[in-house]
């Protein structure tokens, strides 16, 4: 059994109500927090323990909040990202829904770490019920005086404000969900300048995913250094992975980041191995935005070693050979998947989901949908993905937010280990239809039984 | 005034003070060395950085923190910084992100120029004259809309807009009221109004001005004239709402329509009162006698347009003539328009413009 910080009492009886999380030990990293450290120690022990951001890009939690701006007399915001939109990812609904106190308890000691009075939780409007659950919780917090004016007596005041989304993928983007928040169109900002200067109401912002803020409350009550020993390398505590695809046990599990990919899918801890006796094909390790990478690769990388379940190891060998980390979202398709149905159905999502501001996103989404469909349906031609290519090329890179990249980065990894697959579609236009391309060399090096 | 601060944009060194743009210090060299900016209008607050065409490579970031910017950055929103060395036309990686933004802004553009009111002075027509290819690679039905009345003076080709936001910067911006936005998003947004709610406020009319393409027109205009036909003269007249500083659009004399004055970047130009020069709908859309207006003289088009002759060198002219085209049959009427734009011909007068079209023409049913 790895070590678990998050959803170690995920599952005790009534967890999900004050008394019961008091009971279990919840709210001490408050206590610790407001009464015997101070803002600044707080940041310090966030630094310490390594914690990279959990939402997608991994950015260091610490060195974000130290990048805030005070000015005298502005108010600072903390903002918890819980739109969680991402295909594959569903982690952070798992987290609010099973042991919302968790949450609050983070965004308490680190609204006090970085000023906030007001803090907002940005939740994806899908998740109505979950609203309810995290309103619920707070008005318990509240009664129990974790929440409102002079909270334990130390002059701090906070209150935590739950705004629901209204479907839009974007809106998961920083900057988008800040416009979101002030009741404007989600439209990502163009930066700089950036939140920690000009966030919501041009005020000094930090925006956090939900188990970010979560993973707060272990740091302050083991302390930056213990938890940074959880883990390898830059990979320190534990991180959700909801799992999904052609697996035994699809759910989501706290891992600590040593790991291998190949305990993680096969051993019955985790995803139990492969549905229904099926191979493994292919796996998007970090949500639909990573690149896709064939089982001979994840399991190993090119260097031959074995890789393991974290930041480092999953981006090994960068885009040629390597993926990410990501939000946690993992998918594994098993021999039966198509990889370009699979490429297609992603970029559909894109098309959907681009907000339009860009020219390259906005038109390069909608082109490369058309092209996948086509080649899917067995009417392309091989200098389709030459072009598919190319309009990737084009979009990556030159866009106002990361959605271009996140749609650009898997019709590459596609072309790129599957082309193969692409061109068995162009030269059979009838069989393409009606079966599949199947596993040929992309066979995990892992037997097993059927 | 602080420090200036030295940039070098494509080897040409300038002098810009702090909080001065890459396209602005760029647009001081001029020329090719100044990007195309397609949605940045420098009196609208918080444009630009969507169109992507203004992007450049930096390749110094600055004295201070030499290394280099590791994507392209849009020059619109970009501050130069002392010592930054910037390449435009200078770099292939930009030149080849350029021609791939032109593709895309064109990929659902109906290229429907030849029953555009906004033809000859299109800064879409110009930016795929100087960095698109001849064809496209889209091989797909584009998108279409329905053409939308916004009022009873301007008319919406959505079908043409390449969602710049000008306009809604402008709406927003010039006239107070948040009636005018963006529904919908990625390739299916479009510009609406608040539940096709009319747009009356005094100013909207220069929402037409501001837009680079032919998707907000001039209802009051509309196929009444080519604009390489019409002669553009500056005028005013006292006007309470406005500067009342305009460019009247001339054939004989009449006049066909009313815009505000514009600079060398295709901008309404700063009023010799103050302030921009933006116009009330009453001076564009009602006043359109000769004799509502002062004629100070003809207006100097500097814009690389078009309508301006001879900016288009080295086309070549098809060799099929218009009758092998048309199998035998003439045409009533045809024309060059590289050979026939009058517009920057200060030295022919008004009276002598008067063929091949004449708005009389048009009256007869
Ligand atoms: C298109 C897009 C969607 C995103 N969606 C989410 C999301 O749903 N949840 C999230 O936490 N971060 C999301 N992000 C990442 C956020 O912009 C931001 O990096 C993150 O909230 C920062 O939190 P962290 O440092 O704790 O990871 C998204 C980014 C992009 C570009
Ligand atoms: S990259 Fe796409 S989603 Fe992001 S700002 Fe541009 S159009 Fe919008
Ligand atoms: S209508 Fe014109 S000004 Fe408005 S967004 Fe479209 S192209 Fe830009
Ligand atoms: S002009 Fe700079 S991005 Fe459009």
């Amino acid at each position: 059994m790895g070590v678990k910080l998050l959803l170690e009492k995920a599952h005790v009886e009534g967890i999900r109500y004050y008394d019961v999380y008091r009971r279990e030990g919840g709210y001490r990293s408050v206590e610790k927090a407001l009464k015997t450290m101070s803002p600044e120690a707080i940041v310090e022990e966030v630094k310490k323990s390594g914690l990279r951001g959990r939402g997608g890009a991994g950015f260091p939690t610490g060195m974000k909040w130290s990048f805030i701006a005070k000015p005298e007399g502005v108010p600072r915001h903390l903002v918890c990202n819980a739109d969680e939109s991402e295909p594959g990812t569903f982690k952070d609904r798992y987290l609010m829904e099973f042991i919302p106190h968790l949450l609050l308890e983070g965004l308490i000691v680190s609204s006090f770490a970085l000023g906030s009075n007001a803090t907002y939780i940005y939740i994806r409007g899908e998740y109505a019920w979950i609203t309810d659950i995290l309103e619920q919780a707070i008005t318990e917090a509240k009664n129990a005086g974790w929440l409102g004016k002079n909270i334990l007596g130390t002059g701090f005041d906070c209150e935590i404000y739950v705004q629901r989304g209204a479907g839009a993928y974007i809106c998961g983007e920083e900057t988008a969900l800040i416009e979101s928040l002030e009741g404007k169109r989600g439209n990502p900002r163009i930066k700089p300048p950036f939140p920690a200067i000009k966030g919501v109401w041009d005020r000094p912002t930090v925006v956090n995913n939900v188990e970010t803020l979560a993973a707060v409350v272990p740091i302050i009550n083991l302390g930056g250094d213990e938890y940074a020993k959880i883990g390898v390398g830059r990979s320190t505590g534990t991180k959700l992975i909801s799992a999904c695809g052609n697996i035994k046990k699809p759910g989501v599990y706290e891992i600590d980041m040593t790991i291998s990919v190949e305990e993680f899918i096969f051993s019955d801890e985790y995803c139990g191995g492969m549905a229904n006796g099926k191979r493994l094909k292919a796996c998007i390790p970090g949500g639909s935005s990573v690149p896709i990478l064939p089982a001979n690769l994840l399991l190993k990388t090119a260097k031959g070693e074995t890789r393991i379940m974290n930041y480092e190891s999953l981006s090994d060998g960068g885009f040629a050979t390597g993926s990410m980390m990501g939000s946690g979202g993992f998918i594994v398709l098993d021999e039966d998947q198509c990889i370009v149905k699979n490429t297609y159905t992603l970029a559909r999502f894109y098309r959907h989901e681009s907000c339009g501001q860009c020219s390259p996103c906005r038109e390069g989404t909608g082109w490369m949908e058309k092209i996948l469909k086509r080649l899917d349906e067995g009417k392309g031609s091989m200098s389709d993905i030459d072009l598919l290519w190319d309009i990737q090329r084009k979009i990556e890179g030159n866009t106002i937010c990361p959605l271009g990249d996140a749609a650009a980065w898997p019709v590459a990894a596609a072309i790129r280990h599957f082309r193969d697959e692409f061109e068995w579609h162009v030269l059979h236009p009838e069989r393409c239809t009606t079966e599949n391309y199947g596993l040929r060399h992309y066979a995990d090096p892992v037997y097993v039984p059927a | 005034m602080g420090d200036l601060l030295k940039v070098t944009i494509d080897n040409i060194t300038v002098e810009v003070p702090n909080g001065t743009t890459i396209l602005q210090a760029a647009r001081l060299v001029g020329g090719e060395v100044a990007p195309p900016a397609m949605c940045y209008y420098s009196k609208l607050e918080g444009s630009g950085g969507k169109c992507r065409t203004c992007l450049v490579e930096v390749s110094k970031g600055s004295e201070k923190d030499p290394r280099p910017m590791p994507k392209l950055v849009a020059s619109c929103r970009t501050t130069v910084m002392d010592g930054m060395e910037v390449k435009n036309i200078t770099s292939d990686r930009v030149l080849d992100a350029r021609a791939g933004v032109v593709e895309f802004l064109l990929l659902n553009h109906p290229l429907d120029c030849p029953i555009c009111d906004q033809a000859g002075e299109c800064h879409l027509q110009d930016l795929s004259y100087e960095h698109g290819k001849s064809g496209t690679r889209y091989e797909f039905q584009r998108r279409t809309f329905k053409k939308h009345d916004l009022g009873d003076y301007i008319q919406l080709h959505m079908t043409r807009c390449i969602l710049c936001y000008r306009c809604v910067f402008t709406a927003d911006q010039l006239t107070k009221t948040r009636e005018h936005g963006v529904l919908d998003r990625g390739d299916h947004a479009e510009i609406a109004t608040f539940i096709e709610k009319n747009l009356q406020n005094d100013f909207i009319g220069n929402v037409i001005d501001v837009c680079p393409v032919g998707a907000l027109t001039d209802k009051t205009f509309r196929f009444k004239n080519r604009v390489w036909f019409t002669k553009p003269v500056d005028a005013h007249r006292e006007c309470t709402t406005c500067c009342g500083e305009v460019q009247l659009w001339m054939r004989g004399d009449e006049v066909f329509r009313v815009t505000a004055r514009k600079d060398e970047w295709g901008e309404v130009k700063e009023s010799t009162k103050g302030g921009t020069g933006w116009i009330c709908n009453t001076c564009r859309f009602e006043k359109k006698q000769a004799t509502d207006w002062v004629i100070e003289g003809p207006s100097e088009v500097s814009r690389h347009s078009v309508i301006g002759q001879g900016h288009y060198v080295n086309t070549v002219k098809p060799k099929e003539t218009f009758t092998d085209v048309m199998k035998g049959l003439e045409p009533r009427l045809y024309m060059d328009i590289h050979d026939i734009s009058e517009v920057n011909k200060p030295e022919v007068s008004l009276s002598l413009l008067d063929r091949p079209a004449h708005s009389t023409d048009f009256g007869k049913k």
